[in-house]
């Protein structure tokens, strides 16, 4: 058995290089270990490990989407994709787990609605003038204001809402937003810093209007 | 450190990602250089105003009530369809085929083959691997990936001291072996900490040396029969990885200073642990 698949999957070994993968690879032995729950008992245990994410999963999703009514659908059938695999989860992030889940989702809708704006086409007519003027000082001053920030961040690509969102509102770890966003670690520093260069032009943009 | 290298890791300093080295000698740069003061108060203070303004969407009590009803029809087996818009949301009978297995959820089941593919090939040993390029190249990769990871975001060391008789013992409490630990900072090579790593499959002792303004990753781990006892030298993306091995352990040593700065600082290491 073991030659057997060795023999026929060697091959395949450069397919196999990411770190991540070889950690997905301890969780297979306990998959065997562990007796079958009922249906119930496993239904409980998932509730009890994920609905205590469910703000998380919600906010996520709805900075994702900008929609409240696609947010709550996307939330919605994350759960169940979360629920199909929860046997093969054994992790003890169950908040990461679950929000990359919510993160793919939210993707798949985006791209079935044709809403990706992953990469930014930075307009300069719109945004590159005017903006040089304000100060710093000014642009923090109205970043205090709640609803010129939301208004700033929803103009911003899909990766950059999902990475402050990530990182200022669930106050998650570079590692754990790499995990999420499926993103090298050392990405996620370089990401984070243009998301918020392009969050402070937005700003004071708005401001110089 | 420039200006151009501060400003660079300013956000991962601001969010207290950077290991103690990088966040020491930008601290130091912020102390000398008035306008990177500036630019990292004014950033600090955007982020915590991101922070606070912007608005965090709770999930509705509906919500919850609609996920936990579509749960419990999910397992009792019933097919659900109710009017949620959009083509997007598709429930499933708990055994869906499992061509729609693949294409709905490809990257956990995807893993789980390759999980218990890698698990054969690795855990069962039936071929020694590092007999086959390819899977020196793997190791390579795992190697330099190891080694990049240190040297960002916090994790260059889990132990930081430049002194062997600190760094030792505590490496020896969190392994099941005993790795030498020598400082070679005599020789231009100063120890700055160990660091516990899993490699191929075990777990190994990293320590970590600085040469000028590089780092060195040495990887150790007691031989297997798997590893190769010839000394081997590989380049691959920029990086440098020498490996050697002795009658007891494993080494490879992994950095992007020069091949000759590499080998020296094996030699160093290696006349030290016979001279122990």
């Amino acid at each position: 058995m073991a030659l057997l698949l060795n023999a026929e999957h060697a091959f395949g070994l450069e397919d196999f290089e990411s770190t991540a993968k070889i950690v997905k690879f301890a969780i297979v032995p306990k998959k065997h270990e562990e007796p079958d729950q009922s249906p119930k008992e496993e239904l409980m245990s998932f509730e009890a490990a994920m609905l205590p994410h469910l703000d998380a999963a919600h906010n996520l999703a709805r900075w994702l989407l900008r929609n409240e009514q696609d947010a709550q659908d996307v939330v919605q059938e994350a759960y169940l994709r979360a629920f199909k695999s929860f046997g093969g989860f054994h992790g003890s992030n169950g908040r990461a787990w679950l929000l990359t889940i919510v993160r793919n989702t939210s993707y798949t809708l985006l791209k079935k609605n044709h809403a990706v704006d992953l990469t930014t086409t930075f307009d300069e007519e719109i945004h590159g003038s005017g903006h040089e003027s304000v100060s710093p000082a000014t642009i923090l001053e109205h970043a205090e204001d709640a609803e010129l920030v939301k208004q700033a961040m929803d103009e911003l690509p899909a990766e950059f809402r999902e990475i402050l969102a990530l990182r200022h509102q669930e106050g998650l770890s570079y590692k754990e937003i790499a995990d999420i966003a499926q993103i090298p670690l050392g990405t996620v520093m370089s990401r984070l810093a243009r998301a918020r260069d392009k969050l402070k032009e937005y700003l004071a943009v708005r401001m110089s209007k | 450190m420039t200006c151009d290298e501060a400003i660079k890791l300013m956000d991962g300093y601001l969010d207290g990602e950077l290991d103690p080295i990088t966040s020491q000698t930008i601290e130091q740069h912020l102390r000398e250089c008035g306008r990177c003061d500036q630019a990292y108060k004014t950033q600090g203070s955007l982020i915590r105003a991101i922070g606070n303004a912007t608005p965090y969407f709770k999930a509705p009590a509906e919500l919850r009530e609609r996920i936990q009803s579509s749960l419990r029809k999910e397992t009792t087996g019933q097919p659900v369809r109710n009017g949620v818009r959009g083509a997007q949301v598709q429930f499933h009978k708990r055994q869906p085929e499992p061509r729609s297995i693949l294409s709905e959820i490809p990257w956990n089941w995807l893993g789980l083959a390759a999980a218990i593919i890698l698990a054969a090939v690795i855990v069962l040993n039936v071929v020694p691997r590092l007999q086959r390029p390819g899977a020196d190249q793997f190791l390579a990769t795992q190697l330099i990936a190891s080694h990049v990871r240190s040297l960002m975001a916090n994790h260059l060391t889990d132990v930081a001291s430049s002194d062997q008789h600190t760094v030792k013992p505590w490496l020896d409490t969190k392994l099941d072996f005993a790795a030498p630990v020598l400082d070679l900072s005599g020789d231009g090579f100063p120890l700055v900490g160990g660091r516990l790593d899993y490699l191929d499959n075990h777990s190994a002792a990293a320590l970590v040396y600085q040469r000028r303004k590089h780092f060195i990753n040495l990887f150790i781990w007691p031989t297997t029969p798997v590893d190769g006892k010839e000394q081997k030298i590989v380049e691959r993306e920029g990086y440098h990885l020498v490996h050697w091995a002795d009658g007891d352990f494993t080494y490879w040593a992994v950095s992007d200073v020069s091949v000759g700065d590499l080998q020296n600082s094996k030699q160093l290491f290696e006349g030290q642990v016979l001279h122990r």
